[in-house]
C-alpha cells in the first residue's frame, strides 16, 4: 500500500533534497555581495584617492641601476625588467641559502648524536646563540663587522685559489692591479651578497640542525643496535639506516624552515644587497604606485613559497614509508 | 504670555549667530586637517631625526635643526605654541607612505620637490615654498685622489636607496659613458657607515646633508666634497594634496619666515615693532602683516597674530639659517643661493 501510492506531494521547503541546495545557493549570494561590496569599496576608495591600479608604467624606463645584476640590465630599461632583474637576484640567494643552511643545519644535527663532547657542546652552543638573536641583527654583524673589516688592496687575506678583500671574494685566480683586485679566471662574489647568504645559511642552518636533530631521534634506538649487530660502520649507521628513516620526520619541518629562508631574503636591504624588495623600494618611491609595487611584491614571494612547498611535498611523498 | 514666546523664538537666533561666529572665526575654512590637529592640540612632524643642521636629537633630548624650526613656526602659527610639536623620525623610503595615510600632518625632511612628488597621478603631495636650494654633490675620502666624476669610472659609489640621490647619480653617470656600482642603503646611517668603513668610493647625496654628516664623522678633514654639483635639490616642507586649505597655511608661514627677514623683523625687536604698528595707524603694511588689522590669519585658518607668534617661536629665516646652518652652528655654511633676492639669493616672499 505504502509503496504503491505515490505519497502525499512534499511541500518544496521541506525537501531534503533541495534544502540543502537553496542553504548553499543563498550563502554564495551573500558572500559574493559582500565581496562584491569589498571590492567596490576599495576601487573607489582607490579612485577617489587618484590611486586606482595602473601597470603602465611598468613599461617605462627605471631610471636607475643595479648593483651586481645576474640577469644583464641598465638604467634604459624598463620597470619590468627591473623587478624582474630583482627577483632573479633574490632566487639566487634562495638557492644557494637553502643549500647551504641544509648542509650545515644537518652536520649540526647530527653532531649532536655525535660521541664526541666536545663536537656534541659546539653543535648545542651553536644553535642557541643562532636562535635567539634577530636575524636583522645578525645581518649588519655579518656585513658592518666582518665582512666590511676584511682588509683591501695588497693586504688582502690571500689563501690558495681565493682572495678575501673589501672589493669582493675572488674564487680561482685573481691579480693586484693599480691596488685594486682584478679577476682573471673564476668567480668574484661582493661582500653584501657574501654577507647576506652567510646570514641567512647561519640563521636558518640552526633551526635546520634542530628538525635534523629531532628526526633523527625519533628513529627508535633500536634501529641503532640492529645495525650495530649487523657489524655496520658509524658512517654506514647513520647514512643508510638511520637518516632515511629520520628523513620521514625531517622532511615536513624542512618545509617550514625553507619558506621562512625564502621570506628572510628580503631583509638583504640591510646590507646593501640588491634583491627584489630593493629594487621595488626604489621602483615604489620613484613611480609613486605604492598599492602596485606592494602587489607585485606580495605576490613574487607567495609564488616563491609556494614553489617551494610544492616541491617539498613531493619529497614528501617520496621518503614517506610505501604501504602496501 | 508673550515674553517666553519671544525667548523661544530668540533661541535659535542666537544659535545661528554663534555659529555665524564659528564660520568667521574659521573664515569658511574646511581642512580636515587643520581640524584633526587643533582638536588634537599637537602638531605631529615628519622630519629625518638624524641631519645636523635639518633635524637632530640634542644631548638634553629637544630637537634642533632647520626643518625642526619649520615645524615650530608651524605649531606657533596654528597652534599658539611652538612646542606643541610631536616630531617623527622618518626613513628615506617611508617618509611619503607616513604622509599619504596621514601618520605626520607636515613633512618638514629636506625632501627634494620634483614634479613627479607633486603631480595627482605621482606621490599626490603640495609642496610649500622651499626652504633650502641644494645641490647634489660626492664627497670622497681627501687622500684618494679622486678629482671628479671621471675617476670614479667602475668604482662602487654609497647613496641611500629610493632618494633622487640614486636616480641622478644614474643619470649623470649614464651621460658620461661611465660604469659604476650603484650599493643601496636603506638608512642613512648604514649608506655612511659603508662608506667610512671604505666599502664605496665616495658618497653621493645633497651637498648639504654630505656637509652635516662630515661634521659628525670621527676626523671629518679626512673627507672633501667634489667641486661637481650634479642636480638641483629644493628641498621643501610638504603636504598631501587633498587638503589645499591646510597646504595654503603650510605656504604662508613658510613665505611670513622670508617676508620677515625682509621687513628687518627678528626674534628680539619683534615686540618693539608690533608696537610701532599699534600706535602708529600709518604703516598700514606692517600693521596687516603682524595682524594689528586685516584678516590674514583668519584668511588662513591660523592665529590672527601668526606671524608675531612665529618670529618668537625662531625669529626669522635668516636667524633660523645662521642658527642652524650657517655661522652659529657647527656646519658654518654658507648661505649660497638661499639669500633673500634683494641680496642675489632665490627666496622671494609675495606680497602679503
Amino acid at each position: 500500500m505504502r509503496s504503491a501510492s505515490p505519497g502525499p506531494v512534499i511541500p518544496w521547503w521541506r525537501d531534503r533534497r533541495l534544502i540543502p541546495w537553496l542553504v548553499q545557493g543563498a550563502l554564495a549570494v551573500v558572500l559574493l555581495v559582500v565581496v562584491a561590496f569589498l571590492v567596490g569599496n576599495l576601487v573607489r576608495n582607490l579612485t577617489a584617492a587618484g590611486l586606482l591600479l595602473s601597470w603602465q608604467w611598468l613599461g617605462q624606463p627605471a631610471g636607475f641601476d643595479v648593483a651586481e645584476p645576474l640577469l644583464p640590465f641598465d638604467a634604459g630599461m624598463p620597470y619590468w625588467r627591473g623587478l624582474l632583474t630583482g627577483l632573479v637576484n633574490t632566487l639566487r640567494v634562495v638557492l644557494l641559502g637553502l643549500v647551504g643552511a641544509t648542509l650545515l643545519g644537518t652536520l649540526a644535527g647530527s653532531a649532536a648524536f655525535s660521541s664526541n663532547a666536545l663536537l656534541r657542546a659546539l653543535a648545542r652552543g651553536y644553535v642557541e646563540l643562532i636562535r635567539n638573536i634577530p636575524l636583522l641583527l645578525q645581518l649588519l654583524f655579518w656585513y658592518f663587522v666582518v665582512f666590511l673589516a676584511l682588509p683591501n688592496g695588497a693586504q688582502a687575506i690571500q689563501l690558495p685559489g681565493l682572495v678575501l678583500a673589501k672589493s669582493g671574494l675572488y674564487l680561482g685566480r685573481a691579480a693586484l692591479a693599480d691596488g685594486v683586485w682584478q679577476l682573471q679566471s673564476g668567480l668574484r662574489i661582493t661582500v653584501e651578497f657574501a654577507a647576506l647568504l652567510t646570514g641567512l645559511v647561519v640563521f636558518s642552518g640552526a633551526f635546520i640542525a634542530e628538525v635534523v636533530r629531532g628526526g633523527i631521534a625519533a628513529v627508535p634506538a633500536g634501529q641503532w643496535e640492529a645495525a650495530r649487530s649487523l657489524g655496520l660502520a658509524p658512517a654506514q649507521t647513520m647514512g643508510r639506516i638511520v637518516l632515511p628513516q629520520a628523513l620521514r620526520v625531517i622532511v615536513p619541518g624542512l618545509n617550514n624552515q625553507y619558506i621562512s629562508l625564502a621570506k628572510s631574503s628580503s631583509l638583504a636591504v640591510a646590507c646593501g644587497y640588491t634583491d627584489l624588495y630593493s629594487v621595488a623600494e626604489t621602483t615604489l618611491n620613484q613611480t609613486g604606485r605604492a598599492v602596485e609595487v606592494v602587489l607585485i611584491l606580495l605576490g613574487s614571494y607567495l609564488v616563491i613559497d609556494l614553489l617551494i612547498s610544492a616541491v617539498m611535498n613531493g619529497v614528501n611523498r617520496l621518503v614517506q614509508l610505501q604501504e602496501r | 504670555m508673550a515674553p517666553p514666546f519671544r525667548l523661544a523664538a530668540a533661541i535659535p537666533l542666537i544659535a545661528s549667530l554663534g555659529l555665524l561666529g564659528c564660520a568667521n572665526e574659521g573664515g569658511g575654512l574646511q581642512s580636515p586637517k587643520m581640524a584633526t590637529i587643533q582638536a588634537r592640540g599637537r602638531l605631529v612632524c615628519g622630519v629625518d631625526g638624524k641631519l645636523p643642521g635639518f633635524s637632530f636629537v640634542t644631548p638634553d633630548g629637544s630637537s634642533k635643526g632647520m626643518d625642526v624650526d619649520i615645524c615650530r613656526a608651524t605649531a606657533a602659527a596654528l597652534l599658539g605654541d611652538p612646542d606643541k610639536v610631536d616630531y617623527r623620525p622618518l626613513d628615506v623610503t617611508d617618509r611619503f607612505a607616513a604622509l599619504a595615510s596621514g601618520e605626520v600632518d607636515l613633512l618638514s625632511r629636506n625632501t627634494t620637490y620634483t614634479l613627479s612628488r607633486d603631480a595627482a597621478g605621482g606621490n599626490a603631495m603640495s609642496f610649500a615654498p622651499t626652504v633650502f636650494y641644494d645641490g647634489q654633490g660626492v664627497m670622497v675620502p681627501s687622500g684618494s685622489g679622486i678629482q671628479d666624476l671621471k675617476d670614479l669610472a667602475g668604482k662602487p659609489i654609497c647613496v641611500p636607496s629610493g632618494s633622487t640621490s640614486e636616480l641622478n647619480l644614474a643619470n649623470r653617470m649614464r651621460e658620461l659613458g661611465l660604469p659604476y656600482t650603484p650599493l643601496k642603503f636603506q638608512t642613512l646611517d648604514q649608506t655612511y657607515a659603508a662608506y667610512l668603513s671604505a666599502r664605496c668610493s665616495a658618497v653621493s647625496t645633497d651637498r648639504s646633508q654630505l656637509a652635516a654628516k662630515r661634521s659628525s664623522f670621527p676626523d671629518p678633514a679626512a673627507h672633501a666634497l667634489l667641486p661637481v654639483v650634479m642636480s638641483k635639490e629644493p628641498l621643501t616642507p610638504a603636504t598631501v594634496n587633498a587638503d589645499p586649505v591646510w597646504a595654503d597655511a603650510v605656504r604662508w608661514v613658510v613665505y611670513a619666515l622670508f617676508q620677515a627677514e625682509e621687513l628687518g623683523i627678528t626674534q628680539a625687536n619683534v615686540e618693539a615693532k608690533l608696537a610701532e604698528a599699534k600706535a602708529n595707524p600709518a604703516l598700514a603694511d606692517l600693521r596687516r602683516f603682524l595682524g594689528v588689522e586685516g584678516s590674514f590669519g583668519q584668511q588662513l585658518g591660523l592665529k590672527p597674530d601668526f606671524v608675531v607668534r612665529l618670529i618668537k617661536a625662531g625669529g626669522n629665516y635668516g636667524e633660523i639659517y645662521e642658527r642652524t646652518l650657517g655661522n652659529g652652528s657647527s656646519l658654518k655654511l654658507d648661505r649660497g643661493h638661499n639669500r633673500l633676492w634683494k641680496d642675489g639669493g632665490l627666496l622671494y616672499s609675495p606680497p602679503f
